[in-house]
């Protein structure tokens, strides 16, 4: 049940090493700009400029270029946050507790302008800013878990103890990952079903869809370079006594 | 695998289990008041609540809508293709209120079995096209020798 190769492991030992980390990711940096910005660009033209109006909602629907890619991100980020913490938890990585904590910021952001783009576009299109469906309630309990992840993390001073705490909380949590998910379907809701991650073909055109799967790529390569960017601050904090640490920062200043 | 982290991912992994399960038995007991709204064969079975508000949801039927009075006040028909209930509302519809659309409307049951609507919200589907790919399949479906 637990055979993994030897060289896999070695490969995310080595990965896991806090000075061996933070040199790569030094040099992933600008590559990840890179990509960044030129899938956005891509995606915000296709998006904005190429992509045709909708037949019932007009050119009101291409807030859905911020508003889908940003849930998407609201619900992976959090998967990826309560794995990282359960790895964290079993092996006792420090890597993986410090890419839980990372992540929970940007995750709550990317909920939160989910809530907010998804309000602004019910305005026009549904009549109300906001509904307790069972889609929306979801949501916002999940933008509720990512502030209380934040808030435990920061009100205990031990951080490896913190992460511990916070990995447990961002587990019991991942229930409300699938309950997101399906709620549109299991129950009726005011909120439409599911355009793109369903098991039938998408039902939107294909000239709207490929600047959303572009806008969805990019937000994930903004969430890679935003929680690289914490993570190794984070690192540095918690390793600040650490020789590799203390030969960086003489590195630096000579 | 040491027996320590073999005990930790047993103990998450059962913990994991014991959430799932705890939740998944809270909304079954909550399942109907998750419904945000009741379909139109509800209504008619008498499984909406009398006297009291509740949310009705269902598709405009095509050229039902109708302004009785030459007001404010619009009279239409809901459907879930089973079940039609009638309805009245008074005030400003929703842009995308149309017929052979989905709506939510907030309100309550009178007498005569009419629903009097407070609110009306436009629920909108998950198609997105543009307007000439939604004609062209208008113009495809409508000739009964379909290649298909």
């Amino acid at each position: 049940m637990f055979l993994i190769p030897d060289p896999v492991v070695r490969f995310f030992h080595r990965m896991a090493s806090p000075p061996h980390f933070y040199a790569l990711t030094e040099k992933l940096m600008p590559w990840l700009v890179v990509i960044f910005v030129l899938l956005t660009a891509a995606g915000l033209y296709g998006g904005l400029y190429l992509a045709p109006s909708d037949y019932q909602q007009g050119d009101s629907y291409r807030i859905i270029y911020i508003h889908v890619p940003s849930a998407w991100m609201s619900l992976f980020i959090y998967i990826v946050m309560a794995v990282a913490g359960g790895i964290g938890l079993i092996w006792r990585i420090k890597l993986a507790e410090v890419v839980a904590i990372s992540s929970a910021p940007i995750g709550a952001s990317f909920t939160f302008i989910a809530l907010v783009t998804g309000s602004l576009w019910g305005k026009p299109m549904w009549g109300t800013w906001w509904v307790w469906d069972a889609r929306l309630t979801s949501e916002l309990i999940l933008l509720f878990l990512y502030l209380g992840v934040i808030g435990l993390y920061g009100a205990i001073d031990d951080k490896r103890v913190a992460s511990k705490a916070i990995a447990i909380l961002a587990l019991v949590g991942v229930v409300n990952i699938p309950i997101i998910h399906y709620s549109v379907e299991w129950w009726n809701t005011l909120h439409q079903g599911p355009t793109v991650t369903k098991m039938d073909k998408p039902s939107i055109h294909i000239t709207m869809l490929v600047p959303l799967l572009l806008m969805a790529l990019s937000f994930k390569v903004y969430y890679i370079i935003a929680m690289l960017q914490r993570a190794r601050v984070e690192l540095l904090q918690r390793e600040r006594n650490a020789q590799w640490v203390k030969l960086l920062l003489s590195e630096d200043a000579s | 695998m040491k027996p320590a982290r073999k005990q930790r991912l047993i103990l998450i992994t059962l913990m994991l289990i014991g959430a799932s399960i705890a939740t998944a038995f809270a909304l079954k007991s909550f399942n109907e008041n998750l419904m945000y709204f009741f379909s139109t064969t509800d209504v008619v079975d008498g499984k909406a609540p009398k006297d009291a508000l509740f949310r009705l949801g269902g598709m405009v039927i095509k050229g039902t809508v109708e302004r009785p009075n030459d007001g404010m006040m619009v009279r239409f028909k809901l459907t879930d293709f089973s079940k039609e209930v009638t309805v009245e509302y008074t005030g400003i519809l929703p842009d995308l209120f149309r017929e052979g659309q989905g709506i939510v409307a907030h309100g309550k049951l009178n007498d005569k079995g009419v629903f009097i609507a407070e609110e009306v919200l436009a629920k909108h589907d998950e198609n997105y096209m543009p307007p000439e790919v939604k004609s062209s399949l208008k113009n495809q479906s409508a000739p009964a020798t379909n290649p298909k």
